[in-house]
């Protein structure tokens, strides 16, 4: 592969290293080019995605029927708990890291990341930190199994397992820490002459904005489950009522993480839709500064609000106010996007291509996710909600048609540029097909389930809740399997095809630098800065 | 344009603030959170709004009691996992007068033929009660050990204070004994 033929080939650099990549295996461990650094992420988190949706079949294999029938309790708490922590950390973050490693560069006009080998070690934490949980599984005690949210006391009860849970959140900690230093740095200084603050893509801010929680959030997160650790084995009392400290407290200490971890998961998500959507409308983005301000509102007060995970932990009213309200003002800049996205479509002259259909369905489904997150904000409804499957339906209609719809949405805008050629759109149509059906399959019902009082993380059911949810287990397994031909769609797309254009998408090279560029971009991107208007 | 490699020095040095600026940042946030940790338990301690309690005798002292109000105290008795007590009280429901003092006696039995020390933490509720609470007596204010099937009596001499706000009408008195035989004597970390 020639990285020369750069677009502006008329003024050719002569100091640049002209090089393309190294060959073999060892390219891919020493690279430091921000478009082999987001390919591995991506591709790690394609893995990953497979490997959390297997526990995630096991989980409603056992699920289909009331009744205890393939796996006992305590593995079925393990595939909860490393389902979510994988999915968490392993799919969906790596993936917003790995897009925001090969697209900001090209989106701003830069070469390269700004330092390009933190970015390789960022990345080379990541299979450590998963081979370490996924070695849990086998050890004495087996996989942590207290959920995903790690709450003392259970907890502390984990096996042998427990120190290698912990040192994996200090290491995938770490490696986001470090990206979000990278996308930071790059975003601040490598900007191409002209592309101000308010002219970045919006994928770009949304990262900005996600880099900034993620420093802000992770070390706290790393605090508490060190915290977690000294109880254990070095005699503190942190959480330990016995010894004076508070069980609660590390339920603030989580949540002041975990309600900004939400965001982190969902943020770059509306950065993409929000390059998707007037790229299909052929219109320029509605609203783009109020884009950015309500991100930047999400952001914010997204740090004040974590309590609403604990209206029941016994909050005095004045508590439970306020979370609720201060919770529900996050509506007000979220409705903000969606009316955005609306208003970029209408009277657009729209096409729906793949890409563009998923990321219709995001807008859909992601505001139903919203709706039922108003509901749990209430904090006297929600203490029928909490802890059943009502508040399961939630997360994951924003995690599912939410984040993984819009990496979907993400990878069919941007495979053909990426790889060169046009993936197999009959087949990207029936991709998306398969899995807006089975997802809703799946998830809806979990809402009555959960009205009905069925609690969350549990083997087992009341009879009452089966029909609901074997609905729920056939439409998992649909949305599995389904996955296996978006893995066939990229192969094949990686493999060959009909070339792609430059441009892509009619249209598309006045919505962003990376359609300036050949479809692949060469090993180094802007070797010489386009210079925006 | 200038010179490019005075560009890139600039840059470079505009990175390496960036890094530290937000390093230093991280490093905060980790410290934060230890650094709430304290401010937590002063924080819930003011407040009451943990419903934790000061474990501190009060002084015995004669006031005012209210005659003209009842409040219903309850008192919950549990053991944390298996510690291996008997632990019941003999009055579960009590009709009290604030400012008036009231005895409460708990029963605690070792079922084992090993020597149990044990620590019982107390907790109020609702939380906004707690400051209103003032113990003279109680078995939480020191661990309490217990030889090969002894069996104890465990009183809680208290007073509710007359200042209590007149919409609580109900108080939930619980006490959690944790089995500390085999962990030596740890400092707390308040
Ligand atoms: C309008 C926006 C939203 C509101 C008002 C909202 C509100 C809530 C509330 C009140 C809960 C706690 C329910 C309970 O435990 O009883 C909750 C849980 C949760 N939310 Fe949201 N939410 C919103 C958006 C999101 C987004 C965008 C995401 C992620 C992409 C998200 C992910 C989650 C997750 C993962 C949980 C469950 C955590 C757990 O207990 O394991 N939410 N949400
Ligand atoms: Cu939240």
């Amino acid at each position: 592969m020639s990285a020369s033929a750069a677009t502006h080939d008329d003024h050719h650099d002569d100091h640049h290293d002209d090089h393309g990549p190294a060959k073999g295996f060892m390219r891919w461990v020493y690279t430091t080019n921000h478009k082999d650094i987001g390919t591995l992420y991506m591709i790690t988190s394609l893995i990953m995605f497979m490997i959390g949706g297997a526990m995630a079949l096991v989980i409603r294999l056992e699920l289909f029927e009331p009744g205890m029938q393939y796996v006992d309790p305590g593995f079925f708490n393990q595939m909860t708990t490393l389902h979510a922590l994988i999915m968490v950390f392993g799919a969906v973050m790596p993936a917003f890291a790995g897009m925001a490693n090969w697209m900001i560069p090209i989106m701003i006009g830069a070469p390269d990341m700004a330092l390009p080998r933190l970015n390789n070690w960022s990345f080379w934490l990541l299979p450590f930190g998963f081979v370490m949980l996924a070695s849990t599984l086998f050890m004495e005690g087996g996989a942590p199994a207290a959920g995903w949210t790690l709450y003392p006391p259970l907890v502390l009860q984990t096996g042998d397992s427990f120190p290698f849970t912990i040192f994996t959140i200090h290491i995938l900690g770490i490696s986001s820490i470090m990206a979000a230093i990278n996308i930071i740095t790059t975003v601040l200084n490598m900007r191409a002459p002209g592309m101000t603050m308010m002219k970045l893509p919006l994928f770009v801010w949304t990262w900005v904005i996600t880099a900034f929680l993620l420093i802000a959030v992770m070390p706290v997160f790393a605090g508490a489950v060190t915290m977690l650790l000294t109880d254990k084995y070095f005699g503190t009392s942190f959480f330990n009522a016995a010894g004076g400290g508070d069980p609660v407290l590390y339920q603030h200490l989580f949540w002041f993480f975990g309600h900004p971890e939400v965001y982190i998961l969902i943020l770059p998500s509306f950065g993409i839709i929000s390059q998707i959507i007037p790229t299909f409308a052929r219109k320029p983005l509605f609203g783009y500064s109020s884009m950015v301000y309500a991100t930047a509102s999400i952001g914010l007060l997204s740090f004040v609000v974590w309590a609403h995970h604990q209206y029941t932990v016994g909050m005095p009213i004045a508590g439970e106010l306020y979370f609720t309200y201060a919770t529900m003002l996050i509506a007000v800049p979220t409705g903000v996007k969606v009316f955005n996205w609306i208003s970029t479509m209408w009277r657009g002259s729209m096409t729906f291509e793949t890409p563009m259909l998923f990321a219709i369905a995001f807008v859909m489904l992601f505001t139903m996710g919203g709706f039922t997150g108003l509901m749990m904000s209430i904090s006297p409804a929600d203490l029928q909600y909490h802890d059943t499957y009502f508040i399961v339906a939630h997360f994951h209609y924003v995690l599912v048609p939410g984040s993984v719809f819009a990496l979907m949405a993400g990878t069919y805008y941007w495979l053909p540029k990426w790889t060169g050629y046009m993936y197999d759109e009959r087949l990207g149509k029936l991709h998306f097909w398969l899995t807006t059906i089975s997802v809703n399959v799946t998830f809806f019902p979990q809402h009555f389930l959960g009205l009905a009082g069925m609690p969350r993380r549990i083997p087992d059911y009341a009879v009452q809740f089966a029909e609901f949810n074997a609905w729920s287990s056939v439409g998992a397994f649909v949305f599995g399997f389904s996955q296996l031909l978006f893995i066939y769609i990229i192969i094949k797309a990686v493999r060959g095809g009909q070339k792609a254009t430059d441009e892509v998408w009619e249209g598309a090279s006045e919505h962003g630098l990376e359609w300036q560029l050949p479809s692949p971009p060469p090993y180094h991107s802007w070797i010489t800065a386009p210079f925006v208007k | 344009m200038t010179n490019p490699h005075t560009k890139d020095n600039t840059i470079a040095r505009s990175n390496r603030r960036i890094i530290v600026i937000i390093v230093l940042v991280a490093l905060g946030m980790f410290g934060l959170g230890f650094a709430v940790v304290p401010l937590y338990n002063v924080f819930c301690e003011v407040t009451g709004l943990s419903g934790k309690i000061r474990a501190e005798a009060a002084i015995e002292k004669p006031q005012g009691v209210d005659e003209s109000r009842e409040v219903t105290m309850e008192f919950v008795t549990a053991l944390n996992q298996d510690t291996p007590l008997n632990f019941r009280v003999e009055t579960p429901k009590l009709k009290i007068h604030p400012g008036q003092y009231y005895t409460v006696r708990f029963h605690a039995e070792n079922l084992t033929d090993q020597v149990v020390t044990a620590r019982a933490i107390p907790s109020v509720a609702p939380g906004t009660a707690t400051q209103f609470l003032e113990k003279v007596e109680c078995f939480c204010f020191s661990e309490q050990r217990f030889e090969p099937h002894q069996h104890r009596v465990l009183p809680v001499r208290f007073v509710i204070d007359a200042a209590l706000p007149a919409e609580i009408r109900d108080i939930t008195l619980s006490y959690t004994f944790f089995d500390i035989s085999n962990k030596q004597q740890n400092s707390s970390t308040r």
